[in-house]
Order: structure tokens, then C-alpha cells, then sequence
């Protein structure tokens, strides 16, 4: 048998590292945030490009999944009109727990240009929101920015505790 | 010329009030100027009872009685040549005559013509689908139905387009206001969470331009943030973009700037 003397806590002793749960668990949810692919209008082609391989959403973990129940955050990229608002939310209701929201753009944030009876003012009078993005439309760089601020802000979660369901009522 | 009134607080205005202004014509010319369209009218003349008829843009514009408006169209389009219905829609003459104009934009590839039929109907008056004729005619038809609440006899499928099925109103009638009445202002919420829910959600804010800088609890500057509701009237500190937490992130490489490489010849 063999008679290693490893000091297993130091550094470079073997590849252990000690931390906590709740950091473990947020690391894996922090950088593993799939996204939504929810283009409602030219926000749309900012999130698009924002995932392409210029800005290259894929070395920050996020990847465009085309199915509710496969994502972790929804970017809602442009107008939310009012004949849509039941199906934004019933595609949160679907996405699995934990969920973030991030609002893209001046249309989804308030409205933005669209002061008329047809559009939502402002997705959050239908699902929570998490970060508002200002823009018209955001640039890729500012839409990755929002990633990092919501991942920093994940990070500050504590994981484990039983989690409260985000509810706008 | 229009009265000058000051400009400065036209964004405050929920919608442009001036509606009864009355835009100068366009010059108007006889038909007989033109022959092909003299041949035409003639031809219509023949059959149908025609109000008025003139040239304007080079465009003849034909007033038929509401009945008429399927024979006329399947005269125009079997017999002479008006092969394409480009446009259809009405216009909301309500508050002046009672009644709404509605209007047939036909195309002639072979005499290169443009033809504008025009009817008025009374508000409660159905108009008779010409989906028959024209395959484009059925959306147009239901777009018009959806926008004015104008009935159509025999169209296959008479229903909204745009606005959703339960929607009450008619969007674009002079009367219905640009920001909706109280059933759009609260359609969203009452169709997800229920009446109940309105004191809770609050009535809608209409001016997406206000931005208080100085609210905290509402908006944060990029590069600039403080915590929430903290207040800075008296100036903030420059924090710059912070992509990480201070102290690094578990298991993430932090990115240096000066380590990486910027590579000059994109063509190596």
C-alpha cells in the first residue's frame, strides 16, 4: 500500500478544493443560464448576433434553448403586444424553478415607443423581471453585460434554502 | 395656411387633436381626358349606376352604389383587364356623414392603369365579400372587420386578423382612443390574472420618456451603481464595469486584459 504524504489542503497537494454548497450550486447555475430564444422584434437580431460567434454567448455558458422547459432565463427581445401577454406567460409558467427574466430593450422594459392600445406597457405588469436592459435596441455587448450582472447576481442567492416560487402576485 | 400652435409639449399630448382639419385636394380631371379610363367608365356606366367618377394622380376613383360593388369588381376584373386587387380597406367618415368609405385598389398590367371603386355604407351596414373574385380580398376583408367592425355577407372565414378574438372595439374608428379604452388598458391583466388583480398591478404608465435619474429604486447608471434607495443628489462614485465580484469567482478564471492578445493582421 502505498505511503503518500499528502497534504490534501494545500494548494497544489491534489485537485480538492473546499467550499461550500451554496457556492457550488450557484457556480453550476451561474454559468449554465440557457436561455429562451424569445424574439419578439429587432431586440431579436441584437440577441441573435449576441449569440453568434462575434460576441459568442457560448464562452459564458449561455446557449439558446428553443424549449421552455429546457431554460433558465428568458430574454424578452422586443414589443410585447397585448394579444401575445397570455402566451409570455404561459411560457414562464412553464420554464423550470429557478427562473430569471431578463427585460431587453425600451419596448419590454415600458412600452418604449409604442405609447398605444396594443402593446404592453412594459412586460413586467405580466411576469417578474429580474434585470431591465435599457436600448433601443441594446447592443450584444450591453445584453452580455446583463448576463454577467445576473450571474453576479445568482451568485449572491442562497442556493439551498427552500426556495421561494417567484410570483408577481 | 394651418394656425400656428406651439410645438413644445406635442409629445405630452396623448394623440393629435387637430382631426377635423380638412387636407387640401389634390386637382381633379375629367374622365374624358383620358381614353382608356373614358372606355372603361362606359363600360361600368353601362351596366351599373356610377355617382361620381374623375381622375386624380392619374388614377380614376369610381363612387358605385354598396350593392354593386361584386358585379362591378367581376366586370373589371373578366371584361376589362383589372386582373389585381392591390388594396382594400374603408376610411372612418363617421363623425361627418355617418357613414364609412370603403374603398378597392385595382391594378391593370396590361393597359398599366391604376382604378380606385369607392362606396360609402352606412355605420350597421354589411358589405359583400369579393374573396370570391380576389384571393387577397379575404385577409383585407377580415383586416377591415377587425379594424372598423364592418360586417361582410358571404366571407369564408369572418373573423379578427390582428387584435385577438375576445378584443372589444374597432381600433382605427376615429372614436376609439389611440391609447385605448378601459377593456385595452386592462385586457392583459384581466385575461391572466383576473379583475381582481387590477388594484394590485396598477393602471398602466403612459410616459415611457420619464427617467429620474436620481430615483435609486428605479434606475441605476452603468459604471455608477449604489445599492438600492440610496441618495445620490449629492453625486456618485465612479465604480466602472464590474464583470466579476472583487475577490474573484469560484472556479472562474478572471480575464486580464494585459495577458491577452490582440491580434493586428486579421488575414495571418
Amino acid at each position: 500500500m502505498a505511503q503518500h504524504q499528502v497534504n490534501f489542503t494545500q494548494d497544489g497537494g491534489l485537485p480538492v478544493a473546499l467550499t461550500t454548497i451554496d457556492k457550488v450550486v450557484n457556480w453550476g447555475r451561474s454559468n449554465s443560464l440557457w436561455a429562451l430564444t424569445y424574439g419578439l422584434a429587432c431586440c431579436g437580431i441584437e440577441m441573435m448576433a449576441s449569440g453568434a460567434s462575434r460576441y459568442d454567448f457560448d464562452r459564458f455558458g449561455t446557449i439558446f434553448r428553443a424549449s421552455p422547459r429546457q431554460s433558465e432565463v428568458m430574454i424578452v427581445a422586443g414589443t410585447l403586444t397585448k394579444k401575445h401577454a397570455e402566451f409570455i406567460r404561459r411560457l414562464y409558467d412553464q420554464m423550470t424553478e429557478p427562473k430569471w427574466v431578463i427585460s431587453m430593450g425600451s419596448c419590454a422594459n415600458t412600452g418604449g415607443m409604442f405609447n398605444t392600445y396594443a402593446t404592453v406597457q412594459g412586460c413586467d405588469r405580466v411576469i417578474p423581471v429580474d434585470l431591465y436592459l435599457p436600448g433601443c435596441a441594446p447592443r450584444p455587448e450591453t445584453l452580455q453585460y446583463a448576463v454577467l450582472m445576473l450571474q453576479k447576481k445568482i451568485r449572491r442567492e442562497k442556493a439551498i434554502k427552500a426556495q421561494k416560487p417567484k410570483r408577481l402576485l | 395656411m394651418r394656425r400656428y400652435t406651439p410645438k413644445d409639449d406635442v409629445q405630452a399630448k396623448p394623440y393629435y387633436t387637430d382631426r377635423y382639419w380638412v387636407a387640401p385636394q389634390v386637382p381633379k380631371t375629367a374622365v374624358s381626358e383620358d381614353e382608356i379610363f373614358a372606355a372603361d367608365l362606359a363600360a361600368i356606366k353601362a351596366k351599373f349606376e356610377v355617382a361620381d367618377a374623375y381622375i386624380q394622380v392619374e388614377q380614376m376613383v369610381v363612387y358605385i352604389k354598396p350593392e354593386d360593388n361584386y358585379g362591378v369588381l367581376e366586370l373589371l376584373r373578366d371584361e376589362l383587364g383589372y386582373t389585381q386587387l392591390s388594396e382594400l380597406s374603408a376610411i372612418d367618415w363617421l363623425a361627418d356623414k355617418g357613414q364609412f368609405e370603403v374603398f378597392y385598389q385595382m391594378l391593370s398590367m396590361g393597359k398599366r392603369k391604376r382604378l380606385r371603386v369607392k362606396m360609402f355604407i352606412d355605420e350597421n351596414q354589411a358589405v359583400n365579400s369579393v374573396e370570391k373574385l380576389f384571393r387577397s380580398a379575404d385577409w383585407s376583408e377580415r383586416e377591415m372587420f377587425d379594424m372598423f367592425g364592418i360586417k361582410l355577407n358571404n366571407h369564408p372565414f369572418p373573423k379578427r386578423i390582428l387584435m385577438p378574438d375576445d378584443w372589444q372595439g374597432w381600433p382605427l374608428r376615429k372614436t376609439y382612443p389611440l391609447q385605448g379604452d378601459e377593456f385595452a388598458a386592462w385586457y392583459e391583466v384581466d385575461k391572466i390574472f383576473g379583475k381582481e388583480a387590477r388594484d394590485i398591478i396598477g393602471p398602466e404608465l403612459r410616459d415611457p420618456a420619464e427617467v429620474n435619474r436620481y430615483d435609486t429604486t428605479r434606475f441605476a447608471r452603468l459604471g455608477y451603481e449604489v445599492p438600492k434607495g440610496t441618495d445620490i443628489s449629492g453625486g456618485e462614485q465612479k465604480k466602472g464595469l464590474e464583470l466579476q465580484e472583487e475577490g474573484g469567482v469560484f472556479m472562474i478564471e478572471k480575464f486580464h486584459e494585459e495577458k491577452s492578445v490582440i491580434i493586428e493582421d486579421r488575414h495571418r
